[in-house]
């Protein structure tokens, strides 16, 4: 049987994350590339609607990076964004598909380590839960209904 | 604003089991203020309907439209077109909103995507609350800007009930009791003595009393 390459989409805020992920690079950590970095502002700008439509159009597994706890530049946008991946993953639970396929992290700039370890712990978990079950559907037909 | 939450997913995918294309409409008014049934909320739903008859295995197509206002006709007509495409509608609107797509197509099934709850205030953000039941003949004028009608949980009209506890409602000890706001308020404006008078029996017929209610303003009505 093909070994199944999950596609994880990650929101990671510019400040941490998205900073960690290049410090993990710098250090030559390696991590798996089923991780699909989108760099946002703060972590608070990513609202349910992103998080949804990348697992409709496709992809396994959405992990959304955000500062510290009290370390966020806009006060408190990682704050935000955990209450939005709660909403979400109730959400991916009421329809079948598993919220356990969305997660929220925290991380400074500095941590490319835990970056790495988080890309490679998802990467797992996802790998375990199998493919979205709604992959199948045809992206070419959701992208005209935007 | 009249506020709304959405139904169960179940419920809902239930509803739309027997349809392959749908139409989901949301509402640029209340709804989307109260993050129930606007734009992002239309394409939230939309996704969330997609995923859930994928992993069935059943492909459903839906076309999502946004209305500035569903509750009235010159808005529900612009959905002349999408709406032949669709076997059934989906609204995201207020209960006026459902209504006003069911008494424009008829021969469309149409269903609510949301319960619809009260007419309300936000209190914070993502947070709403009862302010008004319109009983048609408000008080606000008399009780220093809290109603108690739509605040007090027994409706009462003179003064609190024994269950009104440090300032809190025997109903829920989450909610203010509503008298206690009205006599802190007399109090800050100075007009305590309106306490004092006796409030006769509320006539209800101008409230739900009386039937379903309609206003005719002669001077704007054809």
């Amino acid at each position: 049987m093909e070994k199944f390459e999950p596609v994880i989409v990650a929101f990671c805020c510019n400040y941490c994350a998205y900073t960690a992920a290049d410090m993990a690079g710098s250090k030559r950590l390696c991590y798996p590339p089923n991780i699909k970095i989108i760099r946002v502002p703060c972590s608070g700008k990513v609202d349910a609607i992103h998080i949804i439509k990348a697992l409709e159009k496709g992809a396994d597994g959405v992990l959304v990076a955000g500062c510290l706890e009290g370390d966020c530049h806009f006060k408190n946008g990682n704050i935000e964004a955990s209450k939005k991946v709660t909403y979400i993953k109730n959400l991916l639970d009421e329809i079948g598909i598993g919220g356990e396929r969305v997660e929220m992290v925290l991380m400074s700039a500095g941590m490319g380590e835990r970056f790495a370890q988080t890309a490679i712990d998802i990467t797992k978990k996802i790998r375990v839960l199998g493919p979205n079950p709604a992959k199948s559907f045809t992206p070419d037909k959701a992208s005209n209904d935007l | 604003m009249i506020t709304a939450e959405r139904k169960p997913m179940e419920e809902l995918i239930e509803c739309l089991r027997p349809y392959h294309r749908i139409l989901l409409v949301g509402c640029n008014e209340c709804v989307t203020v109260c993050s129930a049934g606007g734009r992002k909320e239309v394409g939230i739903l939309s996704s969330a309907l997609q995923m859930a008859f994928m992993k069935e295995g059943k492909t459903l197509e839906i076309r999502e439209i946004t209305l500035e206002r569903q509750c009235d006709p010159e808005y529900i007509e612009e959905l002349v077109t999408d709406i032949s495409q669709a076997e059934a509608v989906m609204s995201m609107a207020c209960g006026c909103g459902v209504q006003e797509i069911a008494k424009r197509f008829k021969e469309k099934p149409v269903f609510p995507a949301v319960n619809t709850s009260f007419m309300g205030a936000s209190e914070q953000q993502g947070v709403w609350a009862e302010r008004c039941q319109g009983c048609g003949d408000c008080v606000l004028g008399i009780t220093g800007g809290i109603c108690p009608v739509a605040r007090c949980s027994k409706q009462l009209f003179n003064g609190p009930c024994g269950g009104s506890t440090t300032g809190k409602c025997e109903i829920n000890p989450d909610i203010d009791c509503a008298w206690q706001l009205i006599w802190d308020r007399m109090k800050a404006l100075g007009i305590e003595e309106n306490y004092e008078k006796n409030m006769p029996p509320k006539d209800w017929r101008t409230s739900r009393g009386g039937g379903p209610r309609t206003i005719i303003r002669e001077d704007l009505a054809k």
